[in-house]
């Protein structure tokens, strides 16, 4: 559990960097912190692990203060990531991974031994270990970074915008791979960063600050999207924070209909309305558009490419997009092994979502 | 040529010439060393302390103009040595070398990404670990280029020592000219040529020896 307690740190020039700053990151979360620049989310992170000393109050990890702790000591003890990875490029990716046990005293062997586990931990090959830095790539090296920072097992986890070099595609997968880890190790994660979509994706609980280092609110995701306290914290989290609120909302509702169905490779026999195209393995292919005539075995080339699919027991924000992206306006729905389910339409998705506003009043 | 073979031919004269040379590598390696050492504690005082840098960058190029034979001569003067000491020259090209490699070296450690160094100290680096295990490293190969340029710097101005009598392969220019005999000049010329390519080639290869990282050919993955 890390506690700030009144935290107010004013830089040499005058300037009020965090103001005043009273919260609780509970132990075993992930909690974000998230803000526009200059918003003191930055400086909040690094006076947890003494990078900065606050100018007044206290902050408190595990229920002991850290001013009261020698600062290597500290940080020997806390994990840190770092924007751009910032692993040393003199040493092999093993020794990277190595850096902290061995700060600690551990043996050279043990220490290794041990980075060895954590390469495999964060899903990197172990032959890997032997490369230097610059022969990764941005994403095998923020993996580097996080297994670094968890290399001595350290119970809280600083992460600095330890994802915003690296491309959209490559952070989700970062993303994802983060709730993985957390979800075995159970560590305290204190996670900066300043876009708003990471953050109500992967916070347990987002801290959003505003300019001035003041803290604006402090609630779980759904929360923040669905009743943001202040026009501030409703313009930060953009304009279309309804609908993604729908990432939290259960789609167990949404009643999955029938659709009839054609099999590529095989012949069509006549019929309207859209059919969707499946393969053998009842994968969806595209949609067959009505009216439109087949000789002989059904062909691809004749679809039109279907919309995005959701999974059953999923967020109702899959839904309502696969509906919406669908050119038959039928969102397709798929078991986790990718076969089709059936369709719902988004007059149905949203008739789900009414009737869950209702129930919670 | 006859001259060169006859030259050579004298046992007393092929061992002269091998003394001469042995003095020649002390003369012109131990001042390397020392220069590692000074450049690297006084790189870190520049990169460490801005207001330092402009004095102590500025003095170091000033002393890179004194005229090499003026500097053996004042050395005794200043610190009391004897004018035949070979200690002069030890003195004097060290100082030379150190206001070569000061200004690489603090660039070098400049140069080390910020984002790198506050990696290590939140790893839990104390400073001096920091400062030899992570930016020291990182500054070698500039450090490198720097030593290779003061290797054959100082291979050829101790050749200019033994106008001032402190021995090394200069006494070969220095007897040649005297008594007008060209075979100990081109002796001279070609044993100097090939300690300064020699040293060179250890440079490099030292190098690449420590930094391994820096020599990676394109294995992206």
């Amino acid at each position: 559990m890390i506690e700030f307690r009144a935290v107010t740190k004013r830089f040499d020039d005058g300037t009020i960097a965090v103001n005043s700053l009273d919260l609780t990151v509970e132990a075993g979360t992930i909690t974000v912190f998230v803000g526009p620049s200059g918003c003191g989310k930055t400086t909040s992170l690094r006076m947890v692990n003494r990078m900065i000393d606050p100018t007044s109050g206290t902050i408190l990890v595990d229920g002991k203060d850290v001013l009261s702790v020698d600062p290597p000591e500290l940080r020997r003890g806390i994990g840190y990531v770092i924007q751009q990875a910032g692993l040393f490029p003199h040493r092999t990716v093993l020794d990277n991974v190595a850096t902290v046990p061995l700060l600690l005293g551990w043996s050279k062997a043990k220490a290794r031994s041990r980075a060895a586990e954590l390469l495999e931990l964060v899903g990197l090959p172990a032959e890997m270990g032997k490369r230097y830095p610059a022969q990764l790539s941005g994403g095998q090296q923020q993996r580097v970074g996080v297994a670094r920072a968890l290399a001595a097992d350290p119970p809280v986890l600083l992460m600095d915008e330890p994802f915003s070099a690296v491309d959209p595609v490559v952070r989700e997968g970062l993303q994802d791979e983060l709730l993985r880890l957390q979800a075995e190790l159970d560590k305290t994660i204190v996670f900066v960063t300043h876009d708003i979509d990471e953050a109500v994706r992967i916070g347990e609980k987002v801290a959003v600050f505003r300019e001035g280092g003041v803290l604006a609110q402090y609630d779980k995701p759904s929360e923040l999207l669905a009743r943001p306290a202040d026009d501030f914290v409703a313009h930060f989290v953009g304009k279309d924070r309804g609908y993604r609120s729908l990432s939290f909302v259960d789609a167990s509702g949404v009643e999955v209909g029938a659709v009839p169905t054609v099999v590529v490779g095989e012949a069509v026999t006549a019929g309207d309305g859209w059919r969707l195209a499946v393969d053998e393995r009842k994968h969806p292919r595209g949609w067959l558009p009505p009216g439109t005539t087949v000789d002989g075995p059904l062909a691809e080339s004749v679809l039109k490419p279907g919309g995005s699919l959701f999974e059953v027991g999923q967020s109702i924000r899959g839904a309502m997009d696969a509906a919406l992206s669908s050119p038959s306006g039928l969102g397709v729905a798929v078991d986790p092994e990718g076969a089709v389910v059936g369709v719902v339409t988004a007059t149905q998705v949203l008739a789900v979502i009414e009737g869950q506003r209702e129930s919670r009043g | 040529m006859g001259d060169l073979g006859k030259y050579l031919s004298d046992a007393g004269t092929r061992g002269a010439i091998w003394r001469m040379l042995l003095e020649h590598v002390y003369l012109s390696l131990l001042p390397l060393v020392i220069s590692v050492f000074l450049a690297v504690v006084l790189g870190w005082v520049c990169h460490r302390y801005g207001w330092f840098r402009g004095a102590l960058l500025g003095t170091a190029n000033i002393v890179y103009t004194v005229p090499s034979l003026a500097l053996f001569a004042i050395i005794p003067a200043v610190i009391g040595t004897q004018v035949l000491d070979i200690n002069n020259v030890v003195i004097a090209l060290t100082v030379y070398t150190t206001a070569l490699l000061t200004r690489p070296v603090s660039d070098a450690l400049d140069a080390v990404p910020a984002h790198i160094t506050a990696a290590a100290t939140a790893m839990g680096f104390r400073p001096l670990r920091r400062f030899l295990t992570v930016e020291l490293p990182l500054a070698v190969p500039v450090l490198f280029a720097g030593l290779r340029v003061g290797s054959v710097s100082n291979i050829s101005l101790v050749s200019v020592g033994a106008l001032i009598g402190t021995g090394g392969l200069g006494v070969l220019f220095t007897d040649g000219f005297r008594s007008r005999y060209l075979a100990p000049i081109i002796v001279g010329i070609v044993l100097t040529l090939l300690l300064a390519l020699l040293v060179d080639g250890l440079l490099v290869a030292l190098r690449q020896w420590l930094t391994p990282w820096n020599n990676l050919q394109g294995v992206k993955p």
